[in-house]
């Protein structure tokens, strides 16, 4: 589209380098840091140069920290598998409740289906601390504070709206006649909803899945507030993890690269879907 | 069909359909008006005994305390700078990747890393970064002429270094949304430009800048809820500190509630936040509209 002269290519480049630099090396470093042992990191100037040890992991996946002072007992692994327990059970049903309901809001124009597109969606914009602050409390009296089920159910504040505005665009673009003809041979509602459909719109189920995935992995303040420590996802183990360890800086390091390897390969995986979900989640929704 | 042999099914179905979101929007309500309850009430875990209805002197003790205003100041601080720079920034590299080439469509998904990062450990990463001892950051400072840089332990630089990472961890958001409206955008009038030499300043400003209007302005909305909103970063790298440079609003409900044991001031604050924020959305949305109108009007 533009003409390309020599200098406006070398500034481009430059350009990008720095770019690049800046939004990718915090990655690099934190994932050197986590294969250093202390003295490594520590060491002024840093180097680049320096004996690889798996020991940082090792002490996480074993759970026992040892240190001059003592061992320390973590369990990391715990809030690992605790992120993975909350997101798939958190998005399988998000798209369980989110799908049928996304169909609806496509298919049939109903009243109370747009309220509920319009409610959801000047809610999604509350702050969160506005309805978990009360809800801890109505947590607490109804025995669901600090449980699988309590977080996944709220957990749908953040994937439900996501699943449902995605999907719900794919559906109103598929052709209804196509849905028509289907029917016109004798199949019911529900055979045309889940064969035809559902197939058709399977890219917005993968992009809706992936994004409300990574924003149920990433999500903080939630299990911050409803759960204790053995029910938290890394989000707030990390945390807890960097208060507990002190200066073990290479395991600190070691458990950011665990909490962010998850999401981070899901995105390079699945990056056709991303780009296309963060555009459609924020424009449609 | 089923559908006109069972009048009342068919009616029936897209209700039962979305019933389980319904749901879920009963159940984001019902604590709202709790929430809004609470907000005027005398309402203080530690002194149970002296809870009731107080009206709005919750509002009125806010308004009249400075910490408050520090928390407003600081907060629509934090919104201008990290919406403004994420904005330029987003858009100048979302403009040097618009071509579309192996080396550029790679680039752009690299950059979007740091946004599948969760915020709060990404502050952790920052934390590990910006550390006095051994963290990269504070050695390149030092090799800038600043030996004893403080990050976000200090109040000078806190807003600066958190800004910082919000600057890090969302800009790939706005680049993502903006290269999709520059990708999306009709070919023509730039062809035409292009044919008559039109100057590129011109060209900016004249045409891409306000056909690609309306991407910005849903973007930027996005990240300015998101901000005037932010928790993560801001709790896992300082709490609010240091002293209360960096106590934005939902850090301060959060404090007020479980350091403090005040329910009802924190219910106060969060409604302050939440009328910001619906004041905000409104503005920005009927902006959005208007832009709409106009741009169909003319096609």
């Amino acid at each position: 589209m533009q003409r390309q002269t020599v200098i406006g290519r070398g500034v481009r480049v430059v350009l990008l380098t720095l770019v690049g630099l800046f939004f990718l090396f915090p990655i690099f470093w934190v994932l050197l840091m986590s294969f250093q042992t202390n003295q490594d990191i520590l060491r002024i100037p840093p180097s680049l140069v320096f004996t690889p040890t798996l020991e940082n992991y090792g002490a996480l996946i074993s759970g026992r920290l040892e240190s001059t002072a003592g061992v320390l007992e973590i369990r990391f692994m715990n809030n690992l598998m605790n992120s993975v327990i909350l997101a798939v059970s958190s998005v399988a049903l998000s798209l369980l409740l989110g799908i049928p309901a996304a169909y609806a809001f496509a298919r049939f124009k109903f009243r109370l289906g747009e309220d509920i597109a319009f409610t959801l969606l000047s809610f999604r914009f509350a702050p969160p601390l506005l309805v978990l602050l009360p809800l801890a409390l109505y947590f607490q009296q109804m025995g669901l504070i600090d449980t699988y089920i309590g977080l996944i159910w709220v957990y749908q504040l953040i994937t439900l709206p996501l699943i449902l505005w995605i999907v719900r665009g794919y559906f109103e673009d598929i052709s209804e006649d196509i849905e028509h003809a289907y029917r016109l041979d004798g199949n019911g509602w529900f055979k045309t909803f889940t064969r035809i459909a559902i197939p058709l719109a399977k890219p917005g189920i993968a992009a809706a899945t992936l994004l409300s995935f990574i924003f149920a992995w990433n999500n903080f303040v939630f299990a911050l507030i409803l759960a204790s420590a053995d029910k938290q996802p890394v989000t707030v183990g990390a945390l807890a993890f960097v208060t507990a360890s002190g200066i073990q800086y290479g395991q600190i390091a070691a458990s950011i690269v665990l909490s962010v390897t998850p999401t981070l390969l899901l995105a390079l995986y699945a990056q056709r879907y991303l780009v296309e979900g963060l555009s459609l989640g924020a424009v449609k929704g | 069909m089923d559908g006109s042999r069972r009048p009342f099914m068919r009616r029936a179905l897209p209700y039962l359909l979305s019933l389980p979101a319904l749901l879920v929007c009963i159940g984001i309500l019902i604590p709202f008006g709790t929430a809004v309850y609470y907000s005027l009430q005398r309402y203080n875990l530690a002194f149970p005994m002296t809870r009731g209805f107080i009206w709005f002197e919750n509002y009125t003790l806010l308004f009249t305390d400075p910490g408050f205003w520090n928390t407003v100041r600081v907060s629509l601080l934090y919104t201008l700078y990290t919406v403004g720079f994420e904005l330029v920034l987003g858009l100048a590299i979302a403009m040097l990747l618009q071509r579309r080439s192996f080396f550029n469509n790679t680039m752009s998904i690299l950059l979007l890393l740091p946004l599948m990062i969760a915020p709060a450990i990404a502050a952790l990463m920052w934390k590990l970064m910006t550390n006095p001892g051994f963290g990269i950051l504070s050695y390149f400072a030092s090799l800038l002429g600043f030996p004893d840089f403080k990050w976000a332990s200090a109040s000078s630089s806190a807003l600066f270094t958190v800004v910082l990472i919000d600057i890090w961890v969302y800009t790939p958001f706005m680049m993502v949304l903006l290269l999709a409206g520059l990708r999306a955008l009709p070919r023509q009038p730039f062809e035409a430009a292009e044919l008559d030499g039109v100057p590129q300043s011109f060209v900016f400003f004249r045409i891409t800048l306000p056909m690609l209007t309306p991407y910005i302005i849903t973007a930027s909305l996005f990240r300015m809820l998101e901000s005037i909103q932010q928790f993560d970063i801001i709790y896992a790298m300082t709490q609010g500190g240091p002293g209360n440079s960096l106590m934005v609003f939902q850090v301060a409900a959060y404090l007020e509630r479980y350091q403090y044991t005040n329910v009802g001031r924190s219910a106060a604050i969060l409604m302050v936040l939440w009328a910001i924020t619906f004041l905000l959305s409104n503005i920005f949305i009927k902006q959005w509209l208007r832009l709409r109108e106009r741009a169909r009007g003319v096609a």
